[in-house]
């Protein structure tokens, strides 16, 4: 774990932000077998940018995924092709993709598109 | 009872009535203005001339009564031609609604023939049809439900050389089909053609449902929401992952609803942007509905893309020059196998017979293992050989679970289908579990036991 807990440029702590997570599609199994997911992610990446969506995805691949065939969830440094992302049920690219800033509060889905029939 | 039926049958004929003098009224004098308001989707052709008998006018009074269907929406059923991929568990609720419905033209394509493995979700294909073609046993239930529609089979796979000209026949076409390959063909062919495309797919407990380039030229596409296929080795189908009746059904059924709200045009909804319904059945809240980005200026099939020469056109699907299974990384069946490494069902059945001691190892999941195995057999799941890629040592990660087998022994490994156990047999030659390199492959699996019969009755699921 990695908590940026420190005094931030202008002295104030920044707080951990508050997120529900949920997997849909059968993405679910890779973490836990579990949909939904309250997960608390620093407020701020390594070098103290904001968090954004990506900053998000690797910490979920590095912090809440149990299986390890992390490439069925991230590939090539990106999200797999296949999966939607979701950002309070609305497409990421009405949102700003991966350089959305995460709030407190956010519904972030991760879906696995579907192809049975 | 006798009383309500009679006045609700007396209530229904006056609505009848007005709508019928309602229609009239309109064709005389204000379709041209009717029509300026509310342009009908280029492709939807409402210049054939239908008309409703008696009998349909009956059969239909349920939802004509509806304001949002009318006589205007009914006739716009009947002048209809809508085009169903695939007659599985998706098409085959979706048929028969709207079927019942009064679509006027109903086509159906698929090349499979109907299995009994099939009808615990493909509802209108029955046992007495086992072994029939899917098209052929769909439209003997189809018009026994309603003679009326006018049924096209098209017993065939649709590929890049007839998909132009089968889906030309049609206003609308739902996308019922079980594979991302397929899914794309139906997609740039639906774009080039102007049609509109009502999405859907199942897997497991959870379902999903899009409406795609509606209206024609301004909604999303499928490339414009997915531009890249997934990985090939992701992609799960009914057969391996399973799939519960009633999840697919239900998602069939609603692609017959936007059908319906399609082809009736409900003004309201053309606004080009799209929404995905999830449904999860044993999820918190099972329904949820997910805004999805519009038209992507830079789409291959829908847009213009920077480099002109990526559009797709109709010539490049006909000429050949879109491979569909190379782009979705089409997966070949498994080999990886020398034949002295794989024996048959039958050489393992003289195994048994022959009282020598040796190890089975069935590397399927542990619901399939509950399901049936052999006499004897150690269950270790495929998926633990194949987390076990990702240890820091494989071979270790291997070799910890057989810490208590003992290793002078012949193994055989048995999956469902014999893909999986040959991948196994390879991991264990290579990581030396077993010294002495005694591993063999069992050809085409439980599957393959059951179907051959040589050890007399055995489930096949
Ligand atoms: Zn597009």
């Amino acid at each position: 774990m990695n908590e940026q807990q420190g005094p931030s440029a202008n002295g104030v702590r920044s707080n951990p932000i508050s997120l529900n997570i949920e997997f849909s599609g059968g993405l679910e199994i890779l973490f836990s077998n579990q949909r939904d997911h309250r997960i608390q992610l620093p407020a701020k990446d390594s070098s103290g940018e904001p968090a954004n969506i990506m900053f998000l995805v690797h910490y979920l691949c590095e912090n809440l995924m149990k299986d390890r065939r992390k490439d069925l969830f991230l590939l090539h440094g990106g999200i797999r092709p296949g999966i939607l992302v979701l950002i309070n049920d609305a497409d990421w690219e009405l949102e700003g993709e991966e350089e959305y800033l995460v709030q407190d509060g956010d519904i972030i889905l991760f879906v696995s598109t579907l192809h049975g029939g | 009872m006798g009383t309500s039926l009679e006045a609700e049958n007396e209530a229904l004929k006056r609505r009848i009535s007005e709508l019928e003098a309602e229609l009239a009224n309109r064709s005389n004098h204000t379709e041209a203005a009717s029509q300026q308001s509310h342009p009908p989707p280029p492709n939807i052709a409402n210049e054939r001339e239908v008309t409703l008998s008696l009998e349909e006018y009956k059969r239909y009074g349920r939802q004509m009564i509806l304001p949002e269907i009318g006589i205007e929406g009914q006739m716009s059923l009947k002048r209809s031609r809508v085009l169903i991929v695939g007659a599985g568990g998706l098409g085959c609720p979706a048929a028969a609604y709207l079927a019942g419905a009064g679509v006027g033209t109903l086509g159906i394509i698929d090349h499979d023939t109907v299995e009994n493995s099939n009808l615990h979700r493909q509802i209108i294909h029955s046992t007495s049809r086992v072994g029939v073609p899917k098209v052929v046993s769909a439209i003997t239930y189809l018009r026994d439900l309603n003679p009326h529609p006018n049924y096209v089979p098209h017993v065939e796979p649709l590929t890049t050389e007839n998909a132009l000209q089968i889906m030309a026949g049609y206003d609308l076409v739902l996308d019922c089909t079980d594979h991302p390959a397929i899914r794309y063909l139906i997609n740039d062919v639906a774009v080039i053609m102007n049609i509109p495309i009502v999405s859907a797919s199942a897997l497991r407990t959870d379902g999903q449902l899009v409406v795609l380039n509606n209206p024609p030229s301004v909604g999303p596409c499928y490339r414009c929401i997915w531009p890249r296929p997934p990985p090939a080795e992701s992609v799960v189908g009914c057969g391996e992952g399973g799939i519960l009746g009633p999840v697919v059904g239900l998602m069939g059924v609603m692609q017959a609803i936007e059908a319906i709200k399609i082809i009736t045009k409900n003004p309201v909804q053309e606004v080009g942007r799209t929404t995905m319904t999830l449904f999860a059945a044993y999820g918190a809240s099972p329904f949820r509905c997910l805004k999805m980005r519009g038209r992507k200026a830079g789409c291959i099939a829908c847009g213009s893309p920077e480099r002109m020469e990526e559009k797709i056109t109709r010539e490049s699907i006909e000429d050949g020059r879109m491979d569909y299974v190379a782009f979705c990384g089409g997966r070949a069946g498994v080999r990886v196998l020398e034949g002295g490494e794989r024996i048959s069902v039958t050489e393992y059945k003289k195994v048994v017979d022959s009282g020598v001691e040796h190890l089975l190892l069935d590397v399927r999941d542990k619901t399939q293992f509950g399901i049936c195995q052999l006499e004897g057999s150690l269950n270790v799941p495929y998926s633990e050989f194949e987390s076990s890629k990702y240890e820091d040592s494989e071979a270790e990660a291997i070799k910890s679970k057989f810490e208590d087998q003992p290793k002078d022994r012949p193994v055989y490994v048995i999956c469902r289908l014999g893909n999986d156990s040959q991948i196994v047999t390879r991991q264990l030659k290579q990581a030396g579990v077993f010294p002495g390199d005694r591993v063999f492959d069992i050809k085409g699996g439980i599957a393959e036991w059951a179907r051959s019969g040589v050890a007399g009755e055995f489930p096949e699921y």
